[in-house]
């Protein structure tokens, strides 16, 4: 069993990207063995409004049983508690806000009072800390990475919150957890998609001082290819109840 | 068979407690993927006496000579690049000699010295004389300089391999940081720059895109940093080519372009 919690469906508005339709997706989520992909709406995370691609992505997640939709909350529009409520009656595994994409302070009161609202709702809130590489981002994409004293702060802002944050790096990962209490840190999942596998040692040392129930299978898929998070766990060397820990429990963990 | 063209190496007078534990890691982790060769690089001392790219020639010398020894100590599975700062031509040349000699098999060039700069003809020179390709370190679209590195980007690689169209120069880590569709379309009609895979990037799209710019014949399938990374791009691409194709990829272009015998099924 594989679960991709850091999946994507439509274009990418700063290049050409292929296989990001949803019949696509189907396909690399076979070539690649995954079960299920938690799947975000792409363009509207660049809307003004970044709901209006959530109907979208219910109706495309009824039609494809692989699929779990991830919404997009704007902790800044009205009716915005709606949007986290049709998000808990779809079933919804979490939801995602991007906030330096939206304009909002990432750890301002809006996105305190989104953090509360989840925990209250006992749903996720997934957060990215990068969707591509800094160094070849198009010149006009300008916003910046979600800084880690941000998710620092949302993870107090609110004693039950739990977040998901992908796309992070080591360095990232580390100074999050161990900037936390382990109450904290125990409401704190990280996809891998970022991590770097051997010759270095940043996801094997994490696994070992974060701990493996701390990370989620993600590919980020179809930005990245999916196949780096297979490779990486491939790499090394897990038990079985290590990787099926991180490549589906830990997940299913949290939607329960 | 599986010739990863770009490979890094540790040694003991590097910045790094951990080198040999690295270095064991790439070891292990080739053979779990099937590397049947790793032709690495080693750039001085990595920032320990003088700066990554831009090593002082006692750190060149040092660095090609700790790679010789692994050379040595893994003749199956590690062959080098020899390192070299341009910017000291008289050194640069002779320890490509000193090196090739000793059974090095190519030239890498880091970011001491601009690709366009004629202080790199010299050395391309050798590089036809004795008949070994020269890894360029390039930023892919280089729209400033960054700290701590002359980088060059594809344009200025192209430069200097049309200056020298009887020398293969392949140009490093596609994947590697920068905008790689600048760097194919600069790259798609200099039939002597081969396009290396590797880098930390596996962006959807950039497999396709180099195909498209350079054909299957000028890939050259690496890894750099990221293993993983290196191994993906590989899953992905048995996917778009045929059996054939892929030999090609992951070893046929590169005996074409590195010295004969220098693998052990050329």
């Amino acid at each position: 069993m594989r679960v991709d919690c850091n999946a994507f469906l439509g274009a990418y508005p700063w290049r050409k990207v292929p296989g990001t339709a949803p019949d696509a997706l189907v396909k690399a989520l076979d070539r690649t063995k995954i079960d299920t992909a938690w799947v975000t709406h792409l363009p509207s995370l660049f809307w003004r409004d970044p709901t209006e691609g959530n109907a979208w992505l219910y109706e495309t997640a009824r039609q494809e049983k692989r699929f779990k939709p991830v919404p997009t909350v704007h902790p800044g529009l009205a009716q915005w508690e709606q949007v986290l409520a049709d998000a808990v009656n779809a079933g919804a595994p979490a939801v995602r806000c991007d906030p330096l994409y939206l304009g909002l302070d990432p750890a301002g009161g809006e996105m305190r009072v989104l953090a509360a609202a989840c925990a209250a709702a006992r749903i996720p809130l997934q957060l990215a800390v990068r969707l591509e590489d800094g160094r070849q981002r198009h010149p006009n994409d300008r916003v910046a990475e979600l800084p880690a004293a941000a998710v620092r702060a949302l993870i107090r802002s609110d004693a039950d919150v739990r977040l998901i944050v992908t796309h992070a790096d080591r360095g990232f990962v580390e100074e999050v957890h161990f900037g936390s209490t382990p109450e904290e840190a125990r409401r704190l999942w990280w996809d891998i998609c970022w991590l770097w596998g051997p010759p270095e040692d940043h996801l094997a040392t994490l696994l070992e001082t974060v701990g493996v129930d701390r990370f989620v299978f993600g590919t980020g898929q179809p930005l990245r290819l999916p196949e780096n998070s297979i490779a990486k766990l491939d790499l090394l060397d897990l038990s079985r109840e290590q990787r099926a820990a991180i490549e589906s429990q830990n997940a299913q963990g949290l939607m329960a | 068979m599986l010739v990863d063209v770009h490979a890094h190496f540790h040694h003991a007078r590097t910045p790094r407690a951990d080198w040999r534990e690295r270095n064991v890691s790439r070891l292990t982790a080739g053979a779990r993927i099937g590397i049947s060769v790793h032709v690495a690089s080693i750039l001085g001392s990595w920032g320990l006496m003088s700066p990554i790219y831009f090593p002082s020639p006692r750190d060149v010398t040092a660095g090609n000579d700790a790679l010789l020894a692994l050379q040595r100590e893994h003749p199956d599975t590690i062959r080098g690049y020899v390192c070299v700062n341009p910017n000291y031509t008289a050194h640069a040349r002779a320890e490509v000699g000193r090196c090739l000699d000793a059974g090095m098999i190519g030239i890498k060039l880091a970011a001491s010295r601009r690709a366009d700069d004629p202080l790199l003809d010299p050395i391309a020179a050798l590089a036809l004389e004795r008949r070994v390709p020269v890894m360029q370190h390039v930023w892919q679209h280089r729209r400033r300089d960054w700290p701590g590195q002359e980088a060059s980007d594809a344009v200025e690689l192209c430069a200097l391999a049309r200056r020298h169209p009887d020398v293969a120069f392949i140009l490093a880590h596609i994947g590697g940081g920068g905008d790689w569709l600048h760097s194919l379309h600069a790259v798609g009609d200099v039939p002597n720059v081969y396009v290396d895979l590797s880098g930390s990037g596996v962006d959807g799209g950039m497999l396709e895109a180099c195909l498209e710019s350079v054909g299957v014949e000028r890939l050259l399938w690496g890894t750099d940093l990221t293993m993983d990374t290196g191994w993906a791009k590989l899953r992905y691409l048995e996917t778009l080519l045929s059996r054939d194709e892929m030999a090609l990829v992951r070893w046929k272009n590169a005996a074409r372009i590195f010295p004969p015998g220098a693998f052990p099924a050329d």
